[in-house]
């Protein structure tokens, strides 16, 4: 008899736009990131070892990580591991029941930021420095 | 009697089923096993990468080739290929909701992962062997 209505529009639970943005927050969804930052990263691995393993093909690889584009890509590479890395350090530590509360939580989010760009930045001026310079 | 339960099977027979995915916390745990040992592993394959930045062709086979580093390199291929396998498969089942294309997601997933390890071991066993 009636025609079927269309469902009332419902509430729906609030989710990620209603919130105000929080370090915490930001640092849960970048630890997300940088995991699959790091998953299609691994290609260049890959295709390092297939290169080392192959002479007449490293010339292209050090073409590629020495070019410009290959060195932004590469240092983007290693910060997202190292957050990566640290992220998942603060994650261990929340597995213990530690580290929880509001003022240890905001503490490690920082110390993950902070510290990842920090061990970034050594890395690559070590490594550049040991390379003989930025060139 | 309102806690009288409605069926027959044991508590037992419930939990072996392991859950609605049928493999218990297995991704969980191995999720944090890999994690334990990325970590060392990870800090040794950038000391490894620095102390190989700048060499040539042929330096850098014959270190990647040597029995540790060799060694370091697989284990470190293993545990971060399965670790993160696990990883991509959590984020497509979080955002995929269509059954079809999270499994088709899922399979091209495992097949990304062992691919890298293969090829990554590959090519770490070629070195080390000099074949």
């Amino acid at each position: 008899m009636a025609a079927t209505k269309a469902p009332a529009a419902r509430p729906l639970s609030p989710h990620l736009q209603i919130y105000k943005p929080t370090l915490t927050m930001t640092m849960s969804i970048v630890h997300r990131i940088t995991g699959v930052g790091n998953y299609f990263g691994i290609l260049l691995l890959a295709w390092w070892f297939i290169a080392a393993a192959s002479p007449g093909s490293y010339a292209k690889f050090e073409w590629f990580a020495g070019s410009i584009i290959g060195r932004i890509i590469l240092f983007g590479y290693t910060w997202s591991v190292i957050h990566h890395m640290l992220g998942g350090i603060r994650h261990l530590i929340w597995d213990t029941g530690r580290g929880l509360g509001p003022i240890e939580r905001e503490w490690l989010a920082t110390a993950n930021l902070i510290g990842s760009i920090a061990i970034t930045v050594l890395l690559w001026i070590f490594g550049l420095l040991a390379m003989g310079g930025p060139l | 009697m309102s806690d009288t339960p409605k069926h027959i099977r044991t508590p037992l027979s419930r939990v072996r089923g392991l859950g609605a995915a049928h493999s218990g916390t297995q991704h969980f745990w191995r999720q944090r096993l890999t994690a334990v040992a990325n970590i060392p592993l990870t800090i040794a394959v950038i000391v490894i990468f620095i102390m190989l930045l700048g060499r040539n062709q042929a330096a850098v086979a014959q270190i990647i080739g040597s029995p540790v580093v060799a060694v370091i390199m697989l284990l470190f291929v293993i545990s971060v290929t399965t670790h993160m396998r696990i990883g991509m498969q959590v984020v497509i089942e979080d955002y995929v909701h269509d059954e079809i294309a999270k499994f088709v997601l899922i399979m091209a997933n495992t097949f990304f992962a062992i691919a890298i390890a293969l090829t990554s071991i590959y090519g770490i066993l070629k070195l080390s062997f000099g074949l």
